[in-house]
């Protein structure tokens, strides 16, 4: 791009162009839980993968049963809400990343947010419907 | 959405051959980016034979030879021709780096392909318009802030506290790192950049300064910082061998420490 045809012409000082609104004072929180989502991912991924081979060919009255214990539902509701939330803000990052218009971010970023909550509390509700045994 | 493509008028078309220099015995063959942005055209990639024999061995050395003697109106900056000034940072064979330390010997395979650093607005042929990537520089107020009286002598520091300056005081803002980084293509307006990001954590990280806090303020912020994914083409790029990617990484805990 030549520097005649930059698109946002405009007579701010560059200066006032890069401090714009300030800064948001915030980012830490969702860096944070990132790595710590993340990690707690990598701890329970074993205990999940053996959950799910445990739970392969069975029926639905076999998977209660397994469900039915207590470490199990607890570390499979601990995965989705690790997973969901890590989901949740990766997500956001890559909206942030390459959506420019303002008015599409908004609504990606909403719906990521509906699209990550539906999809723990579906999963929250269907591992403790097994679990409870209904 | 963030543009994958060039704008219409910034896709290169043909370039112009220049002959190759009479009576030269080795030539190196050099293929620059040429925009001109009084005559309407799009950029083009001209292609030069530069006589090995007649000039110097860096990159540099070939730009300046085919100045002097093909073409006068190639225009590249260019200052201290050695790894000081960061005037001549390019793109030179799909790496940023100095045009003065590049060997064109290290170019390995056919022709030395020499572009502007990617990503910015060009000025004219080699030279791209940094005014944001200084802008960005300045906003994060690169000096000594202290509200203590000034001491009579100077303000001291221990020998421990000097050495966390170093792999930082070094960088001298060439651009390399920050035009090489994905993530500062697509959010340049917002996102600081590396080079930008590594001064900070210079005055973070000095003792001496007492505005850290106020500093790491300014800097708290999805976009001005944590726009770094840790992509380290930065630290690959980089032509005096610093890491940016560590020195955001040292901000990013930092921000983390205060909270926790």
């Amino acid at each position: 791009m030549s520097a005649t045809d930059t698109p946002k012409r405009s007579m701010r000082t560059p200066l006032g162009r890069v401090r714009n609104l300030g800064a948001a004072h915030s980012g830490t929180s969702d860096f944070w839980r990132q790595r710590i989502t993340g990690v707690a991912m990598t701890l329970l991924m074993i205990p999940v993968i053996v959950i799910v081979m445990m739970l392969l060919g069975r029926n639905q009255a076999g998977a209660a049963q397994i469900l039915g214990s207590l470490p199990i539902a607890v570390i499979l509701l601990l995965f989705i809400f690790a997973s969901a939330w890590h989901m949740k803000i990766g997500m956001q990052v890559v909206i942030e990343d390459y959506v420019h218009n303002e008015k599409l971010k908004l609504v990606s970023i909403m719906l990521n947010n509906f699209f990550s909550i539906a999809v723990a509390l579906a999963s929250t509700y269907a591992i403790l419907k097994l679990s409870s045994g209904v | 959405m963030v543009e994958f493509a060039l704008p219409k008028n910034s896709k290169i078309t043909g370039g112009k051959t220049w002959p190759k220099p009479a009576g030269a015995t080795e030539v190196r063959e050099f293929r620059v980016y040429r925009w001109n942005p009084d005559d309407g055209k799009n950029p083009s990639v001209d292609t030069y034979y530069v006589d090995t024999n007649d000039c110097g061995p860096m990159v540099l050395d070939g730009l300046i030879w085919i100045k002097n003697h093909i073409d006068p109106s190639l225009t590249f900056r260019r200052s201290c021709r050695e790894g000081v000034c960061g005037s001549c940072a390019m793109n030179i064979d799909g790496q940023n780096t100095l045009a003065c330390t590049r060997s064109m010997h290290d170019v390995k395979d056919g022709a030395v392909k020499v572009n502007p650093l990617p990503h910015q607005p060009v000025v004219k042929d080699l030279v791209p318009d940094l005014t944001n990537f200084y802008a960005q520089y300045a906003s994060v107020e690169p000096w000594l802030k202290t509200t203590s009286p000034t001491p009579q002598k100077e303000w001291r520091q221990t020998h421990e506290d000097r050495e966390k300056l170093d792999g930082l005081y070094e960088c001298i803002l060439c651009a390399c790192c920050s035009t090489s980084c994905p993530s500062y293509w697509w959010n340049s307006e917002r996102y600081l950049g590396p080079a930008a990001l590594l001064q900070a954590n210079r005055w973070v990280s000095d003792s001496r300064d007492e505005a850290t806090g106020e500093r790491l303020d300014n800097l708290e912020d999805p976009f001005r910082l944590y726009r770094c994914h840790t992509i380290m083409n930065c630290a690959k790029a980089c032509p005096k061998g610093l890491n940016p990617a560590e020195a955001i990484a040292e901000l990013k805990l930092k921000m983390v420490e205060r909270q926790i």
